[in-house]
């Protein structure tokens, strides 16, 4: 369930780089002999970095998601500590591809993201830091659509600064 | 790292626990009064008998000592899992565990 | 509620006024469930208690502490044969009053002991990487024993006293005692934070803060006795250790369970 072009592909746009010549040619050659794995998706930095919600949700794609009660969010009503705070995520929607984990109001709210294979059941269970009461909203990324679930979470202590 | 997994048909239930700071880069040194800097784990990868079935990407806000809980399907006694994991620094760890 | 000051310490009939008084102000509650304490009122933060302590982050802590309890002293002994049964199942036994030495013997000083008769170092009663990380782990092997402190003979009885006076004592810049706030107001919420009952409350050490912050109960009476501007009695001191023992028999028949997560 990759959406890694194919080897051929590679290849073809490698030999294309090595026409035009110049430092990018070195880069291409180098990525296609390593091993595949390599080559999946590059830690998404500026998703991360985002320092708003529109910009993070913005950066994976995920301009217009629809809310969907197929996506099943249990976090705390009152965290006792922000910083760790036990979210759990079962998606409901058929042909899952990833879940994305955002806290609307700490400094980065992109959290995480997992990619879901066929492999594994769309269920994620892991503890998240908040910095302050804030919605934690979740995505499920399905086909090419985004869907959305959210829940208001609130924090007494904050958990980004110790 | 510390990984438990129960295999309840041919699902196996994976729960992990991972060593580490993840630093966000926000707390002083309580001694020195300086800015810890940011370490913390980017990459957790899951493989059933070598096969990736999860690949996430965390910040810095995922809860120090991490813990992580997911569900492999189509597996059975005997499979090997693996979760390994990459932090800031180029810091890898990877623990591996035979479902029965 | 016969618990006035100067009234006669008989600790069956102090722990039954205590039990009285606590299932009027938390009504319907199991007694069992005391060994929570403040999460005892709110099902959100019990779940959130029950999820992390299904893996709990401080679980490389807890190992540590098997490793230092499993390590041979240098004349090879360990930790486990100054104790009867290997150390299993034996925090709930204290303290308990030591008769000959007229003084009240908790677990972390007869962990000293131990440590002092196989000629090693002794342990800092305040210290969460000795005392605390090896309590960590030792403490586990009594989990679920129920607590079992006894008060019988009168040296015991007069350092039950002790303890019961420091309890209902006021006491610092803010006049208040132990009992002004985790008996009088139990269950009310303070500066938001619900204020837990007296029963229960020494079953459950140490705790990691956080996730990450080990606290050992002495470590916790200072941090309270400085909140409330109070003298502050050094860990390991005869005040903390007559208090813990009038406080732990509060908790008699309570199941202990060691190294547990509070935020």
């Amino acid at each position: 369930m990759d959406n890694l072009p194919s080897v051929n592909e590679q290849r073809r746009k490698c030999l294309r780089m090595l026409a035009v010549g110049g430092a990018w040619a070195g880069l291409w050659a180098a990525g296609l002999l390593q091993p595949l794995r390599a080559l999946a998706a590059e830690w998404n930095k500026p998703a991360f970095d985002a320092k708003a919600l529109d910009e993070a949700l913005k950066s994976i794609g995920a301009t217009t998601p629809v809310e969907s009660s197929q996506i099943q969010l249990k976090a705390p009503e009152i965290a006792e500590n922000g910083a760790i705070v036990p979210v759990e995520v079962t998606s409901g929607i058929p042909g899952t591809q990833a879940i994305y984990i955002i806290a609307d109001k700490n400094p980065q709210p992109l959290v995480a993201i997992f990619d879901i294979t066929p492999g594994i059941e769309p269920f994620i269970s892991t503890r998240i830091k908040m910095g302050e009461s804030s919605k934690v909203r979740v995505l499920v990324k399905a086909g090419d659509k985004f869907y959305v679930a959210t829940q208001e979470v609130k924090v007494t202590i904050g958990g980004c600064g110790g | 790292m510390k990984i438990r997994a129960q295999l309840k048909g041919d699902v196996a239930d994976v729960k992990v626990l991972m060593f580490h700071p993840m630093e966000t880069g926000l707390r002083k040194d309580p001694i020195t009064g300086d800015i810890i800097p940011m370490h913390f784990i980017q990459r957790v990868v899951a493989t059933l008998n070598g096969k990736t079935v999860m690949d996430a990407q965390w910040s810095q806000a995922v809860s120090k000592n991490p813990f992580v809980n997911f569900r492999i399907r189509g597996a059975k006694q005997g499979d090997k899992v693996t979760v390994s994991w990459e932090d800031n620094k180029g810091e890898k760890a990877s623990i591996e565990t035979t479902l029965n | 509620m016969s618990l006035a000051h100067g009234a006669e310490a008989l600790p069956e009939k102090d722990r039954q006024a205590f039990l009285a008084d606590y299932r009027e102000k938390f009504p319907g509650v199991p007694l069992e469930s005391y060994v929570n304490g403040a999460l005892m009122v709110s099902r959100d933060a019990m779940a959130q208690f029950d999820s992390i302590m299904e893996f709990p982050p401080f679980q490389d802590d807890v190992d540590k502490g098997k490793k230092m309890w499993e390590s041979p002293f240098r004349n090879g002994k360990t930790f486990s044969s100054c104790f009867p049964d290997g150390g299993r199942n034996v925090a709930g036994n204290y303290p308990y009053y030591d008769v000959k030495a007229d003084k009240v013997v908790t677990f972390e000083m007869d962990v000293n002991r131990c440590l002092r008769e196989n000629a090693e170092s002794e342990f800092r009663y305040d210290d969460a990487k000795t005392m605390g990380t090896l309590t960590a782990y030792a403490r586990t092997l009594s989990d679920g024993m129920r607590t079992n402190v006894k008060v019988e003979g009168p040296g015991a009885l007069a350092k039950y006293e002790k303890g019961r006076r420091l309890y209902f004592t006021r006491n610092g810049r803010l006049n208040f005692a132990c009992s002004s706030c985790h008996l009088q107001i139990a269950g009310k919420t303070l500066r938001t934070e619900v204020l837990s009952p007296a029963v229960g409350q020494t079953t459950h050490w140490p705790v990691f803060r956080g996730g990450d912050n080990l606290n050992t109960l002495h470590m916790r009476y200072r941090r309270c006795l400085d909140q409330m501007r109070a003298p502050l009695f050094a860990a390991g001191s005869e005040e903390l250790n007559d208090l813990e023992y009038f406080h732990s028999y509060l908790s008699n028949g309570l199941p202990l369970r060691a190294s547990v997560y509070r935020k």
